[in-house]
């Protein structure tokens, strides 16, 4: 008889399963508290206050006893990034069920205490009483060995129709810190003895640094120290505004080799790289496909699209007896801490991390590189802190950018006007060039070293989610289909992830072309999109947005007013967006008012999701509407706000978003659910306002005459 | 050389240069960590206060411009502990993302409701030209300024 394998451990459900004791996730105080220790952090989604509703729900206390532990590689669990939308799904799902665990741990000790049955016993707050009388709190029965243990996850969380505080709008627990004033982001961090640096950057991607008069800059007012490696620069100052006056001096007189060479401005120039082609979908079915009546083809692009963090990328990092101490707003402490290692030479053991909040983050800017940027500059000041805040020109002209696509789009209709054949072909660089010990070392400054470290290489992640290929795959029902992702490898532009990654463009491609298809069709553009459609959380949508816009059937603009549809499924598994946007054509192409409909399953805090909603609409319309990083064929030339205009209060739309409630349905991860929809439904409402049909982003005055001439 | 600086009613002697950007004395000599820095060239109003009353990019406006003036920042809005009405609507309208260029919001609007308590829609847009949000928070924010005009009104 052979020797059977241990049995595997159980599979966990979320970020239980990489961080397994039931201690990494929460500790029950005897103090009448509870702490909470979440991997994921806040990046003004407001996740931290849903964390908060979960834990109190599923552990019957109230809200105000519960505190979050600061996201920290010194006891953090390690969830990974902050990214994709998977903060409810990963750690959202880990917490609730340690809490069910954790309250049914303690009800087993209070029926002990008590001399009770677990049926007798009921918790309000924390106090768990027996019917029969008697009662004991958590705060007495806990103790440190209580949730020393590996999770089972037998324990099954709340269903919906028991909830409290899952589903109630919840106020964000960090506003009011942030509209008084008080300390909240790192970079109001304040550090005894702590100096300030500044990087002089390159001017161009690949330039080398090759001259520079050290002295005059260490003889400057406040200088404590001028650090030079390779082409890495930055200067430590006593007081900020000295380290810009050496800043602004260091860029004056250093001496730089260029030879970058960039793209050519339209996006177009993917379809001449190299690419690594793969069949995402295949259907076929040659006897509908032998009906087609009708052939329509169109290409759509991106460019170059920037985070833009509205407060530039900043860290605080200290050198002491060997090892390091880091705050950061990175989205993902422990990945950053995989790259930071090898370029600072030491074991990941001697780098503590430590989240602090930043500027809104929509994915991967240059929070990790700033990081790196203050630990280089620490080291050269053994136990003096040192925050570097990156210059406005840094952020826009360094930070990787949502990567420039191109998607190409055929479709066949039949006499009836049914899509009988889909072709679909995308091109893209990567969306993710994210730090987490892949190989080499993603880390701006690492590149810039004597030493260089070479870059990851890029990952594009699988599907379904997917990266350049998020929502390629149409969720409308085709009998024909082939999609092709071309993932080019050469990436001459920094680029990574911005929210959505290619969902962006992909969904903008895939709702122009149904438009453009129902157009073909004779057919109402929502009628066309419920025709194709099976899911009925997907026609709920719809069927809702419609009817809260008032769509008329093959409603028509009148020249300068008109609205458009678009729809998706977010990474065709996450939250369902449909939305119709009113569009007016003045002088540019405005956004006045747009109504969407969100299904994202359970929904912990309802307010949130719909600032969230709201957020990821507007940023879109500033998308579609304005903006494209600029270049020549050697340099980045976007640098400031005048450089890269993002749409302004006098521009912002009305937004009126309506949540499809599914409380017994798994909650959907639902911060990036908007942005293609929102692309897409203006193209469309372009369209019907104006005739005019825009397939680049994005949709400027110039290129709205263009299509007019 | 010592600059003196009245900052939301107190007297301050600063030892900076006078050229030196009004955001960082007040940040890292003050500690009044509620302006933020943005872009460093007046074009993000993340660092807006008032001086005399008036809103200023405070991340270009050299200190010397500040001497002798009265200066209010975010930390001076509340009085007795109580939160300014546009701070409470800010909470009550939950009109916050990441919150960064929050502050600087507030301080813009104060400017503009303490000489037009009721201003219109169009009025308020007009008065934010000057601030970003990159959030995408705009019409909460803009709900959450016609609450504190009602609000302080009444």
């Amino acid at each position: 008889m052979s020797q059977s394998a241990p049995a595997a451990p159980r599979k966990l459900p979320g970020s239980l399963e990489a961080n397994r004791r039931l201690d990494r996730w929460l500790r029950i105080n005897r103090d009448g508290t509870v702490t909470a220790f979440p991997g994921k952090v806040e990046i003004g989604q407001g996740i931290l206050t849903a964390l908060t509703q979960i834990v109190a729900e599923e552990l019957d206390v109230s809200l105000e006893r519960v505190r979050l532990a600061p996201t920290d590689t010194r006891y953090s669990p390690d969830e990974g990034m902050t990214s994709g939308s998977m903060s409810i799904t990963d750690g959202g799902t880990a917490l609730r069920y340690a809490a069910a665990e954790a309250r049914d741990l303690l009800l087993q000790r209070a029926a002990a205490r008590l001399g009770v049955s677990l049926e007798q016993l009921s918790v309000a707050d924390g106090v768990v009483s027996a019917r029969s009388g008697g009662s004991v709190t958590y705060w007495d029965l806990a103790s440190d060995d209580l949730l020393a243990r590996e999770a089972t996850a037998e324990i099954a969380p709340k269903p919906a129709s028991s909830h409290k505080i899952i589903g109630k709008p919840e106020p964000r627990r960090d506003i009011p810190a942030k509209v008084t004033g008080t300390p909240s982001y790192v970079h109001d961090l304040e550090l005894p003895g702590m100096l300030h640096g500044r990087i002089a950057r390159p001017p161009s991607y690949d330039a080398r640094l090759a001259g520079l008069d050290e002295a005059e800059v260490r003889a400057l007012p406040g200088v404590v120290k001028l650090v030079r490696d390779g082409s890495f620069l930055g200067v430590i100052a006593e007081r900020e505004e000295q380290a810009l006056r050496a800043l602004t001096r260091l860029k004056r007189i250093a001496r730089w080799e260029e030879s970058t060479a960039l793209p050519e401005a339209d996006p177009r120039f993917l379809l001449k790289e190299a690419s690594e082609d793969t069949v995402i979908s295949e259907k076929k079915d040659a006897a509908v496909a032998g009906r087609a009546a009708k052939s329509l083809e169109a290409e759509y692009t991106r460019p170059y699209t920037a985070h833009a963090a509205l407060g530039p990328s900043c860290a605080v990092a200290r050198f002491e007896d060997g090892g390091y101490t880091v705050w950061t707003h990175s989205q993902g402490i422990y990945p950053l801490r995989r790259d930071l290692a090898p370029v600072l030479g030491v074991a990941e053991e001697r780098i503590a991390v430590i989240h602090m909040d930043g500027a809104g983050c929509y994915g991967h800017n240059g929070a990790d590189d700033a990081a790196l940027d203050s630990a280089l500059l620490a080291r050269a000041v053994p136990g003096r802190p040192v925050r570097v805040q990156w210059m406005r020109e840094d952020e826009f002209q360094w930070e990787p950018y949502g990567p420039t696509m191109v998607v190409k789009l055929k479709g066949d209709l039949d006499r009836e006007g049914n899509v009988v054949a889909w072709t679909e072909d995308i091109w893209s660089n990567s969306h993710s060039t994210r730090p987490n010990g892949l190989g080499g070392v993603n880390l701006l400054a690492a590149w810039h070293l004597a030493k260089p470290h070479e870059a990851s290489p890029p990952r594009n992640p699988p599907l379904p989610g997917g990266g350049s290929h998020r929502n390629a795959i149409p969720i409308y029902e085709f009998p024909n289909e082939r999609v092709t992702n071309r993932l080019v490898k050469r990436m001459p532009v920094r680029v990574s992830a911005l929210r959505a990654l290619g969902a962006t463009a992909n969904i903008f491609a895939i709702e122009s072309f149904m438009d453009e298809l129902a157009a073909a069709a004779g057919a109402d553009p929502v009628e066309f999109r419920l025709r194709h459609l099976k899911d009925p959380r997907a026609r709920a949508v719809i069927e809702t947005v419609a009817a809260k816009a008032g769509w008329r059937k093959r409603e028509k603009g009148d020249g300068v007013r008109g609205r458009g549809i678009g729809f998706a499924r977010y990474k065709n598994g996450a939250c369902y967006v449909a939305e119709i946007v009113e569009v007016e054509a003045g002088n540019e192409i405005a956004v006045k008012r747009v109504w969407a409909a969100i299904d994202a399953g359970l929904v912990i805090n309802p307010d949130g999701l719909v600032n969230q909603t709201e957020g990821g609409i507007i940023q879109a319309v500033s998308w579609a509407l304005k903006e494209a990083v600029q270049y020549d064929r050697s340099r980045i030339l976007t640098s400031n706000w005048i450089d890269y205009p993002i749409l302004t209060f006098e521009e912002s739309p009305v937004v009126e978003v309506t949540v499809v409630n599914r409380p017994d349905q798994a909650p959907l991860g639902a911060g990036e659910g908007t942005q293609g929809p929102t692309v897409a439904a203006i193209a469309n409402a372009i369209h019907n306002a104006m005739g005019v049909r825009l397939r680049d982003m994005p949709f400027t005055r110039e290129r709205v005459l263009a299509a007019l001439s | 050389m010592a600059i003196t600086l009245t900052v939301n009613g107190r007297t301050h002697e600063v030892a900076a240069e006078p050229e030196t950007a009004l955001l960082y004395v007040l940040r890292n000599d003050l500690k009044l960590k509620g302006a933020r820095f943005g872009c460093g060239m007046g074009q993000c109003g993340a660092c807006t206060v008032l001086v005399d009353g008036k809103p200023v990019q405070s991340c270009d406006f050299p200190l010397s411009a500040a001497a002798g003036k009265s200066v209010t920042t975010i930390e001076g809005l509340a009085r007795n502990g109580k939160l300014h009405p546009l701070q409470q609507a800010f909470i009550e309208e939950q009109a916050a993302q990441c919150g960064y260029c929050a502050t600087g919001i507030i301080m813009t609007a104060k400017a503009l409701l303490d000489t037009k308590p009721r201003p219109t829609d169009g009025e308020i847009r007009t008065a934010l030209k000057g601030n970003l949000c990159r959030c995408g928070t705009h019409y909460r924010i803009l709900r959450a300024i016609q609450r504190a005009a009602k609000e302080l009104s009444r």
